[in-house]
């Protein structure tokens, strides 16, 4: 009779945290930003329509890295959690500190499960306030444990490198083209040095805008308005140099 | 229900599975008893509160839906300012009379499907689609309104495709129909629709069809005692929306105002409003 081999429960973990993080370090990283009149989602996606950013709710919005089909599907789970919730109660009773929760609840749950596969994501749940000291954004690991975050967020395979990046240059109250030139900086700067350029058609942006007139302040930007807003003749790391630029009125790219 | 009341905190696993679109659906497969249309009917006849005309028109580039602000029990004003015109989404528009809670109801869980639709896809119905599922909706009342709490809506878009505002009209079942150039449903519609009939033309400019559906819910409230008039005195003033390619707009309290000003002081010198040439 054979004895089934024992293995320590620190080891266990330690290896399925492993798989996870190895799984998420495969994706491209993305990063969160907060700026003046919101948050800014940053991220390099070759593909137009399976998007790393969504909306979940009115002020809430989503960022995912690592495996698609397992992200998509909590990011639907979220969608029907907030409706549902905004369905029974009131639209204003949908929190992103909910859905973290939620999520952070699921994450963990299956993590911990020997049962089953541990999920190969790294997420993002941010809520955009009324005034900039009321943004909300949650990074939740792959083990659902929740980070609270401030200014700048990084996921994915090279988040820590980025996340140092960005530390260094974020400040409170940038423009967006700003906070927009940042995150590409960020996300191409590589880890032996050389950077590479993304272009502008294989990036992925959008924003929780508070200053939006409509109920939901979700809008993705693309097109002529992300080509107007990368030209935008900001220093880059502007620290001192005074705010040179608001963006033109917006249309609507919806 | 909650969310997470399932013990774990964990979203319940009808959330993670893949399905349909559609939060109606997925309601009705995890709360069904949330759904109007699936509650037990009691036996008899329930009172409540009945909103009355709504009216649209559409104009090159567009549609105008309004309606007037009464709701009414049997032959008492329950309500003076309620509001029966909301947005369905960016490009659409609903107008609801019959009963007023039923209704009021039915507008948000339709907001809702089109928006969580949207969400879920990461693209919208056509016009089309939403005129469609508004229609199951009012069906799966088809038992409410049986017992005389009935809904029936008026449904107005912009349809992208075709470049053009659309009006679409219901039945107590769900029966749709597409209607050209104006509408109207409710207590007041036989003269909404009769002052529509005589003041609509095609080439109407934006600000003449808004015009044209006050003074149609004017001619609504002056026959039908269910509908009400402007309200000067308490500044209570016709709902008016308008739908273009640039998306759902309601007119602000000073706009609708000065409209319903202009038509009332018009009638102070010719109560029964403007005349139509004879041929």
């Amino acid at each position: 009779m054979s004895t089934p081999f024992y293995v320590s429960p620190q080891q266990a973990m330690a290896d399925r945290a492993e798989y996870a993080r190895k799984g998420i370090a495969r994706g491209r990283s993305l990063v969160v930003l907060q700026y003046a009149d919101g948050i800014v989602f940053v991220g390099e996606n070759p593909s137009r329509a399976l998007h790393k950013f969504s909306e979940i709710y009115d002020r809430i919005g989503f960022a995912a890295a690592g495996k698609y089909n397992e992200y998509e599907n909590l990011r639907i789970g979220g969608v029907r959690y907030a409706d549902l919730r905004g369905y029974t109660y009131d639209r204003d009773d949908v929190t992103a500190r909910g859905l973290a929760n939620v999520y952070a609840q699921t994450l963990g749950t299956i993590f911990s499960s020997a049962g089953e596969k541990p999920y190969e994501v790294e997420l993002v749940v941010a809520e955009v306030g009324a005034t900039a000291a009321g943004d909300q954004i949650y990074r939740l690991p792959h083990d659902g444990s929740i980070v609270d975050e401030h200014g700048s967020v990084a996921v994915g395979g090279n988040a820590e490198q980025i996340s140092t990046f960005l530390d260094q240059r974020h400040r409170d109250g940038m423009t967006l083209a700003e906070a927009l030139k940042l995150a590409v900086q960020a996300l191409s700067s590589q880890a032996n040095g050389a950077d590479k350029a993304i272009p502008a058609e294989r990036l992925e942006v959008a924003v929780l805008d508070r200053t939006r007139a409509q109920q939901r302040k979700f809008k993705r930007i693309r097109g002529r308005q992300l080509a107007r807003l990368l030209e935008a003749d900001v220093p880059a790391a502007a620290q001192a140099d005074a705010v040179s630029n608001d963006e033109a009125p917006e249309d609507d790219a919806e | 229900m909650e969310a997470n009341n399932r013990g774990t905190g964990r979203l319940p696993a009808a959330f993670l599975t893949p399905g349909s679109s559609s939060f109606m659906d997925f309601l009705g497969a995890h709360s069904p008893e949330m759904l109007p249309g699936n509650r037990k009917l009691p036996e008899g006849v329930v009172e409540a509160p009945h909103g009355t005309t709504i009216v649209a028109a559409t104009f090159p580039g567009g549609v105008v839906l309004a309606g007037d602000r009464r709701a009414t029990m049997g032959n008492m004003i329950a309500q003076r300012d309620i509001e029966k015109v909301f947005p369905a989404d960016e490009y659409s528009a609903v107008g609801i009379a019959g009963t007023a809670g039923l209704a009021v109801e039915m507008v948000k869980l339709f907001q809702l499907e089109l928006e969580h639709f949207e969400k879920v896809e990461g693209t919208t119905l056509s016009l089309e689609g939403k005129a469609n599922r508004l229609s199951t909706m009012i069906r799966s009342n088809l038992g409410m309104a049986m017992q005389g709490l009935a809904v029936v809506p008026l449904f107005a878009g912009y349809d992208e495709a075709k470049e053009k505002g659309r009006i679409f009209s219901y039945d107590v079942t769900g029966g749709r129909s597409e209607e050209h150039g104006y509408a109207a449903t409710g207590s007041g519609s036989i003269f909404a629709r009769g002052s529509m009939k005589k003041l609509f033309r095609p080439d109407l400019t934006e600000e003449q069809a808004t015009t044209l559906v006050v003074q149609a819910l004017y001619d609504a409230a002056d026959d039908d005692s269910a509908t009400g008039g402007p309200d000067l005195y308490r500044h209570i003033y016709p709902i008016v929306t308008v739908i273009t390619d640039e998306g759902f707009r309601r007119l602000t309290d000073e706009e609708s105002q000065e409209l319903a000003r202009a038509v009332t002081n018009r009638r102070l010198e010719q109560p029964d409003g403007p005349r139509a040439a004879l041929l």
